[in-house]
């Protein structure tokens, strides 16, 4: 497979890429500290409140978290297509190879974009153009970054469907986003993703609009490819299911925070903060039947409101006196896990 | 055919409580339509196509599938709101298509529906209060007019909102409260049978768990029978005392909680469980993984024979030329319509030391899952 994508005729014109200093040493991909605001009418909003992680290749990280925590501004702000404004980075560091991306001029920072992170979203029929066929969308890549000629960049539209498991790739790639079905549409999208070979590729909810099958074919086909090409992959999702089966890794996003981050085997067997815990005995289980289903009272915060100390405190069991006014920080848990809860030791014994 | 799903329906059915709704072999078709001043009819979608069921009271029956399995259109069947192209719903015995005017009504009254999206499902310009108490505009003897108000409000409180906010707005509230509305309103005229079509698949994680809940206990309280109509086969075991699954307008699968999820014996339904994720990464690789080939076929043109055989594994000529039925074949304890029907354990760790304390409650052995 790694034949068909160095192929060549791609990568032949110089970009702006080529005069950074890219530390291949460095991790593949660090976010420090990321803070994004949004300005609006209600007042100032933290959707993203010091989130950091570092992610390597051929790693899986999972932000889990409810709508509105701030996952998918996190990822938004990591591929650098936030609206700006409304939000505005408010500090921290996003570096991919040791450069900081946030630094960069626009006009570089495109040429990140698609060549080394690339984003797969989550409703496929609105992200695909509906008036061009895919076959022009796949090869559009090739043909602004890599300079390819129509000709070209169609064939490797089909070697990229071929490479996602579209049958008959050589005549669907003149059929239009609509002629496709859910789960062949998100195909479409991991191949355009994978169009310019990134290093990286983030997925924001990427099977949660497809049935049962066929987000099990397309979660198959997302980890196959993810290990054969040794990408680092960040699975943005609320789906504790999903993140159980193919995370390395996960942070626990909530309130715009994040909350607790551990190994995947770690944090199920042993959560370390409150609404991890909470979260995980408030689904139901497929292998089980009968077990009682703990509510978490209320409602997550808004983001204009939050309240102060730890924003899980008022829905929070373990919450005492000075969780309503210190927020806590990220503590570290042995196992080389962090938690954002004064309480850590507490809940990690319960 | 019809005789002999009764038969299933009443060995499978648990003793206590007696038949409110009966389903036997109900088809609905929809046209498909060509032409624009003079429109022929060129194809039919068979949406639900020889379904049967029986609803206990105060029983749970889920039903799942996957979209444009005809799930949802069963549920607008069994709330009258779709008239059957053949087959028969019968509500406490009496057959709903034949009902006319006020009898019509009353049937109405009995049945009420939970819709999945709590937005488009309310009114913007009504109160929480008036569209609560809605119902007792269209039946007006069911509640005299100076009780309304009060009706309305022990309402807002049996569903765990403030009585005290029956003058706001839908939008002033989250999702969870506003299918908390959604559930008040269906209880207005104290029905035996509620249909939940995706009540709980809107909202998010740590909200579910609290209108799942609230379903459980109103179903206590008020002895409800519920259809739940679901496509989170996490969500109908938990809440399900018998589940019916569905393929492309067939029931193919039917049984109590127990023997779908633990004893499935139909392709299509180890199918759709072995998809299911289950929230603990050591089980990961140690479960029984089925991928299906393809996507679901058009319900314009199904296959002939058996409507799965096109994506399944096991299928052989036979397959193609008879349908099986939805009936009890030797040796399975529930009705499941494959020809070539066994047991395989999906849901658990194939592995026995991984086997958690659910399957343990089952005393299932493991060793049936060698049929792989």
């Amino acid at each position: 497979m790694t034949d068909i994508l160095s192929n060549g005729h791609h990568r032949a014109i110089r970009t702006p890429l080529d005069a950074l200093a890219f530390d291949e040493d460095a991790p593949l991909l660090e976010v420090r500290d990321l803070q994004v605001e949004f300005h609006t009418r209600d007042g100032l909003a933290h959707a993203v409140n010091g989130v950091s992680f570092v992610l390597e290749a051929g790693e899986t990280l999972g932000i889990l978290g409810e709508s509105g925590c701030g996952k998918s501004v996190t990822a938004q702000a990591i591929m650098g297509i936030l609206d700006t404004p409304p939000a505005k980075i408010a500090g921290g560091e996003v570096r991919y190879r040791g450069v900081d991306l946030l630094s960069l001029d626009e006009s570089v920072r495109r040429h990140v974009r698609a060549n080394r992170i690339a984003m797969i979203f989550q409703d496929a029929l609105s992200a695909l153009n509906p008036v061009f066929t895919v076959g022009w969308q796949l090869g559009e890549p090739a043909r602004k970054h890599s300079g390819a000629s129509r000709a070209d960049a169609r064939r490797r539209a089909v070697e990229l469907l071929d490479m996602v498991g579209i049958p008959a790739a050589k005549e669907r790639v003149s059929d239009y986003p609509h002629q496709f079905s859910g789960g062949m549409r998100q195909r479409v999208m991991i191949a355009m993703a994978l169009a310019l070979e990134p290093d990286v590729i983030i997925a924001d909810e990427p099977t949660t609009a497809l049935d049962v099958t066929v987000q099990a074919q397309v979660m198959d086909l997302l980890a196959g490819l993810q290990k054969e090409l040794q990408l680092g992959l960040v699975l943005i999702t609320h789906d504790m299911g999903v993140v159980a089966d193919v995370a390395d890794k996960i942070c626990v996003m909530y309130a715009g925070g994040a909350v607790e981050q551990a190994n995947v085997y770690d944090i199920y067997e042993k959560p370390a903060h409150p609404y991890t815990k909470a979260l995980l005995e408030s689904i139901p289980r497929i292998d089980q039947k009968g077990q009682d289903l703990t509510v978490i009272k209320g409602l997550p915060p808004v983001l204009t409101d939050r309240p102060p100390g730890c924003s899980f405190n008022p829905r929070c069991q373990y919450a005492r006196g000075n969780c309503a006014h210190d927020e806590p920080p990220l503590y570290d848990v042995p196992g080389g896990r962090k938690s954002a809860c004064h309480y850590w030791e507490e809940v990690l014994g319960s | 055919m019809s005789t002999e799903m009764s038969e299933q329906n009443s060995k499978l059915a648990r003793a206590d409580g007696d038949v409110v709704l009966q389903v036997t072999d109900v088809k609905k078709y929809f046209p498909v339509k060509k032409g624009i001043v003079f429109q022929r009819t060129v194809g039919q979608v068979q949406a639900v196509d020889g379904v049967s069921l029986e609803l206990r009271r105060g029983e749970t029956l889920g039903v799942v599938g996957e979209s444009g399995c005809g799930k949802s259109t069963l549920g607008r069947l069994l709330m009258g709101l779709e008239r059957p192209t053949s087959g028969s719903i019968k509500l406490n015995g009496r057959e709903i298509a034949d009902l006319k005017g006020p009898e019509l009504r009353k049937m109405r009254r009995n049945i009420q529906i939970v819709l999945q999206d709590p937005y488009s499902s309310l009114d913007p310009r009504m109160t929480v209060g008036d569209i609560v108490g809605e119902p007792y505009h269209v039946h007006p003897d069911a509640l005299a007019g100076r009780d309304r108000r009060t009706t309305v409000q022990e309402l807002l409180d049996v569903v765990g909102l403030d009585p005290s906010h029956v003058n706001r707005y839908p939008h002033q509230f989250s999702g969870g409260q506003r299918q908390r509305i959604g559930i008040a309103r269906a209880l207005a005229l104290k029905p035996e049978i509620i249909v939940c079509d995706e009540p709980v698949s809107a909202l998010d994680v740590s909200v579910q768990a609290q209108v799942v809940n609230l379903f459980e206990q109103l179903q206590e309280e008020f002895g409800l029978s519920y259809v739940f109509i679901a496509h989170d086969l996490s969500v109908v075991r938990h809440i399900s005392d018998r589940v019916l699954v569905m393929y492309l307008g067939k029931g193919v699968e039917y049984g109590t909680e127990a023997e779908i999820y633990e004893h499935p014996t139909h392709p299509y339904t180890q199918a759709l469980l072995s998809a299911v994720s289950v929230p603990d990464p050591r089980l990961r690789g140690h479960r029984d993984h089925i991928v299906l080939e393809g996507d679901v076929p058009s319900p314009v043109d199904p296959p002939s024979g058996c409507r799965f055989r096109t994506r399944c594994w096991k299928a052989e000529d036979i397959c193609a030329t008879d349908e099986p039925m939805l009936v009890t074949r030797d040796g399975a304890a529930h009705p499941s319509a494959c020809h070539f029907a066994t047991e395989r354990d999906v849901v658990h760790a194939l592995d026995r030391d991984l086997r958690t304390e659910g399957a343990h409650m089952f005393g299932r052995d493991g060793d049936s899952t060698a049929s792989r």
